[in-house]
């Protein structure tokens, strides 16, 4: 880690006054930062805490004066997202039957793609590459009404599968840029030498190019896994009855427009829906870094 | 036979997804190419008549708003997401004690989804809910903070939203750029005498040159998604001030069964990711090569 | 012996009409999920239920319908569209020309719906002559609501005209209370645009201008004097209306912030849902002018394979204009039936001096289709009128170039 703070000031020769001012001024700054970040958090958790008198007498930061979860039961298992009343928890299972799957396909077509991309040019794979890589550019909009028919035509419409399909498609340009990316650092001797001892093709991915691939593979998953899981437009147009994601009924929750505005269950409901991505931020964010620091971003 | 399948297998292997992409990729802006071309209205109609919805979307006043803003969106929240995820990182590879807190902190807000970002910020910056009825109410009665009601400024709220959604990622990708960053080189320049701030001017950064493009690929992509965003925080008001073309495309195509109109927009709309995306990656993927 | 005659009587039945038992089954897509609606569709559920029916419900909140439209459109084009969907106004007609809805004439024939609706709702439900949509109930745009405690204190009577208005509106913003309580959505100004528009075209000068898009009347002094009276209204409104939602705005006439509202009977279900009284906590009237703008809710059925999904929409069609569920839907949502031979004696005074209204103006022409809830136009026109009126509202734009910039916006709308 490059450690220019300390030589830094040896460097510029200030004293141990200036030392701890400048290291005070970094801190004060990095607090800073912390708190614009966490306020919409702190907001939303502390709203979900009250009641709704307190909601409406209170001030937008203020602690709950009386803590309670009534908010969260009603968001996990009453609120209504229709006529139904059973909160979100039944639209929880569809969006982790569509991630899981979407994320497990997309990332290994993009360990695949990459390392072809990577380590085997031939002529025109930087072309194909490119005009992948676009693929991430398009915006969703667009592709709703055709891919709607593409989907009625394959008879996967509205189906759990046929909105694996969808996230798989639109995910293999970033997947792909990722792993590409990493491998692309990777020296193309160890192929050659790999080559020469008559390994082929797939042999080569799963002996060498695999075992090395564990932080790439953190990136592209969190990345992949936030994309599908926070997803509404896809979810909203190719579900139907039963296979609803929890964005959707998110949506349903906190965009109701008649009655009276639940607002601490909809903070719940929200951060219901967001518990899985963040799990996996908080959780798995150093190998994140890591897994960015080990050459995934490098050219 | 095997042979010639041992030497395409990378082709093969390759093939479907490039096929996939190219289908549902291009073939789809294929199609809404070819609908802009047409009278659809509810659904889709093939009958090519000209380019009278081109015509009918410059005679748009809300349009014009809409492009507008995206150049005003785009330019500022790409260009403050970078500098502010660049600031970060080098704030934080100064040897911070508690830096993986901090680090969570920063980046967690990229785990929410749109909708929850919009939800929470919509609250924040109501004048007489949020931030202004807050700070007026420990006595600063003069303070205010109405961005978001105000036609001039509200776009600038959808800005301030996105770069706090994106801005940690942002900070992730340069922190492993900088970390990655060849040790000899710097303390050889260290050795030399040169200030901290001239190392990284001078070395650090031009070094880092494919992490812009990871960060801008990423920013660019957020941008054009950042549909989601608007609808939540600001539902394309106050009137629609703050209209985007993924806005507008989507309120042509399925609020106003108004689907020519819609695939019009759209093509204008990758039209200029297409003028500004194509140049860069030409540029830096051509100085990878070889 | 009565099983086996019922036997052969299901036998004969069966060997006549297989349809005729075939399980009902319906998937509806629709976007009425908040508590209280949420509640009122259960009861056409349990009827469903009741009568032997599998409800499948799709809801899709948000945007008077947006959202819902749009997986209506995807899933029509992957061929697999909803057994019913909740439209109205024109989009109705709409999706019959692209050939997609079902036919419930039958139904419609067989409990004589031509005889128990108004002519005018009759005419949104039907297309090309045929049925293809059951109404729910009438919602009446045109109301302006106010706090009887803040009138009576400062001695203002419920306007009569515009003028009147703005006279009360100048008194209460002297005593310091907002005289318009109002939420800056796109939709929301466009309500109370027709609503002033109605009283100051009257209600032939609208229909030349809202239904029949006269470029005359579109252009015309009166139209002037409606964005005037809109740029006085904008005064009336306090700073933070931006982007509020609609029963925010009520809220504030409820507890007295705020004097008056001008919103749809919806608003009577959230005075209602906070145990306010009619006549006593909160009024309702009319808005200046002579005329009825509904907005009438219905259920379009949609062109779907199987004798099942279509014993469904059968089903469905015939309780939706069923007495029972046009009676307790309507006391729940705030509206009134739109059958005309349901007894009102259960509904609060404001819905009986709507149906009243409604009666009259049938009569004497001036029952009329709103046209910021979607029922004079089709999206597009709709939708550029009101992209005109909201960005009037939002800015500082003159009369004469709103007037101008709604012209344009029409025509570019075709």
């Amino acid at each position: 880690m490059a450690d220019l703070s300390v030589s830094a000031a040896s460097l510029a020769g200030q004293s141990q006054k200036g030392k701890v001012a400048l290291r005070w001024s970094l801190y004060t700054l990095l607090c800073l930062f912390a708190l614009f970040y966490l306020l919409p958090l702190f907001v939303m958790i502390t709203t979900s805490l009250k009641s709704l008198d307190e909601i409406r007498t209170g001030d937008l930061i203020s602690l709950p004066r009386e803590v309670t979860f009534d908010a969260w039961r009603t968001a996990w298992s009453t609120a209504c997202t229709g006529i139904q009343c059973e909160g979100v928890r039944p639209y929880f299972w569809n969006s982790v039957l569509i991630a899981i799957p979407g994320v497990a396909i997309s990332t290994l077509l993009g360990a695949m793609n990459g390392y072809v991309v990577a380590q085997w040019r031939f002529r025109g794979a930087n072309i194909i590459f490119s005009l992948m890589l676009f693929g991430c550019f398009i915006p969703f909009q667009v592709v709703l009404l055709p891919m709607a028919r593409v989907l009625g035509m394959m008879g996967i419409a509205g189906t759990i599968p046929g909105l694996i399909f969808v996230h798989v498609i639109y995910g293999l340009g970033f997947t792909t840029l990722f792993f590409r990316n990493y491998y692309v650092s990777i020296p193309a001797d160890l192929t050659k030498a790999a080559k020469v001892d008559g390994a082929g093709f797939f042999r080569i991915f799963w002996s060498i190019f695999l075992p090395l691939s564990l932080p790439i593979i953190v990136v592209t998953v969190i990345w992949q896994f936030t994309q599908i899981w926070n997803d509404f437009l896809f979810g909203v147009s190719f579900s139907q009855a039963g296979t609803q994601p929890v964005t959707v009924a998110l949506n349903n929750i906190v965009n109701s427009t008649t009655g009276v505005k639940e607002y601490n269950v909809d903070m719940a409901a929200a951060i219901i829906a967001a518990l899985p991505t963040l799990l996996v931020y908080v959780v798995a964010g150093k190998y994140f870094v890591r897994g960015l620091t080990a050459g995934s971003v490098k050219g | 036979m095997t042979k010639w399948l041992e030497e395409n297998t990378p082709k093969l292997v390759l093939a479907p997804s490039f096929i996939a992409i190219l289908v549902f990729v291009y073939g789809f802006i294929a199609w809404t190419a070819w609908v802009s071309m047409t009278r659809s209205r509810l659904l889709p109609k093939y009958e090519i008549e000209g380019f009278i919805q081109y015509d009918r979307l410059f005679a748009s006043p809300r349009w014009d708003t809409a492009f507008g803003n995206l150049f005003i969106f785009g330019t500022l929240f790409i260009v403050i997401a970078m500098i502010l995820g660049l600031v970060l990182a080098i704030l934080l590879d100064q040897n911070i004690r508690t830096e993986g807190a901090i680090r969570t902190i920063y980046l967690y807000p990229m785990a929410l989804s749109m909708i929850v970002t919009g939800t929470a910020w919509k609250w924040i910056l109501n004048p007489g809910l949020g931030l202004q009825a807050m700070v007026r109410g420990w006595g600063f009665e003069d303070f205010t903070f109405d961005w978001l009601v105000d036609p001039d400024m509200a776009i600038y709220t959808i800005v301030l939203a996105a770069i706090w959604q994106s801005s940690g990622f942002v900070m992730a990708l340069f922190l492993a750029g900088l970390r990655s960053v060849d040790e000899e080189i710097i303390k050889a320049a260290q050795v030399d005498g040169i200030p901290t701030w001239r190392v990284y001017t001078a070395i650090i950064i031009p070094s880092m040159a494919p992490i812009f493009l990871s960060a801008f690929i990423v920013l660019s992509h957020l941008a054009i998604k950042s549909f989601d965003l608007v609808i939540a925080l600001t539902g394309g008001g106050p009137g629609y001030a703050t209209d985007l073309p993924a806005t507008y495309m989507y309120a042509m195509a399925f609020s106003r069964g108004d689907i020519g109109q819609a695939a019009s927009s759209a093509m204008i709309m990758m039209l200029v990711v297409f003028a500004i995306v194509v140049p860069y990656l030409y540029s830096e993927l051509r100085s990878k090569d070889g | 012996m009565k099983s086996y005659a019922l036997g052969i009587a299901c036998g004969v039945a069966l060997g006549t009409s297989g349809a005729a038992f075939a399980e009902p089954q319906a998937e509806v897509l629709h976007y009425w999920t908040s508590g209280g609606e949420a509640k009122s569709v259960a009861v056409l559920q349990e009827e469903f239920a009741a009568n032997g029916g599998t409800w499948t419900d799709m809801p899709v909140a948000g945007g008077g319908g947006d959202a819902a439209m749009t997986a209506l459109r995807a899933r029509v084009l992957s061929g697999n569209a909803p057994t019913a969907v909740q439209l109205k106004g024109p989009a109705i007609q709409e999706w019959y020309e692209e050939g997609v809805l079902a036919d419930i004439s039958a139904v419609a024939e067989a409990n004589n719906w031509e005889a128990v609706l108004p002519a005018s709702i009759a005419g949104h439900m039907k297309c090309e002559g045929t049925w293809c949509a059951a109404p729910v109930n009438v919602h009446r745009v045109d109301w302006i609501w106010a706090n009887a405690n803040v009138l009576e204190a400062n001695g203002i009577e419920m306007p009569t005209s515009w003028d009147a208005f703005n006279a009360a509106a100048d008194k209460l913003q002297a005593a310091g209370i907002i005289p318009l309580a109002h939420g800056g959505q796109a939709w929301q100004d466009a309500t109370v645009f027709e609503a002033v528009a109605l009283g100051i075209l009257g209600a032939e000068g609208f229909h030349k201008a809202f239904v029949e898009l006269d470029k005359d009347t579109l252009t015309s002094d009166a139209m002037v004097a409606t964005f005037d009276q809109m740029r006085k209204m904008r005064g009336y409104v306090d700073p933070n209306f931006s982007g509020r939602d609609w029963n925010l705005a009520t809220a504030m006439v409820m507890n007295g912030e705020a004097a008056f509202q001008i919103m749809g009977d919806w608003a009577k279900g959230e005075f209602m849902a906070a145990g306010k009284a009619p006549g006593e906590d909160f009024l309702c009237a009319s808005t200046p002018g002579d005329g009825f703008l509904y907005n009438v809710d219905s259920f379009a059925m949609f062109e779907v394979g199987g004798a099942d999904k279509q014993a469904g929409q059968a089903l469905l069609a015939e309780l939706v204009v069923g007495k029972n569920f046009q009676k307790v839907f309507n006391l729940n949502k705030g509206s009134i039936p739109a059958r005309t031979d349901v007894p009102l004696d259960e509904f609060d005074s404001c819905a009986v001096l709507s149906a009243a209204d409604m009666a009259a103006s049938s009569e004497n022409g001036s029952l009329l289709p709103s046209y910021a809830h979607g029922m004079a136009l089709r999206g597009a026109q709709a939708g550029a009128i009101t992209d005109v009126v909201t960005a009037h509202f939002n800015s500082e734009m003159s009369s004469a170039d709103a007037v101008q910039m709604l012209a344009e916006a029409v025509a570019n709308s075709m």
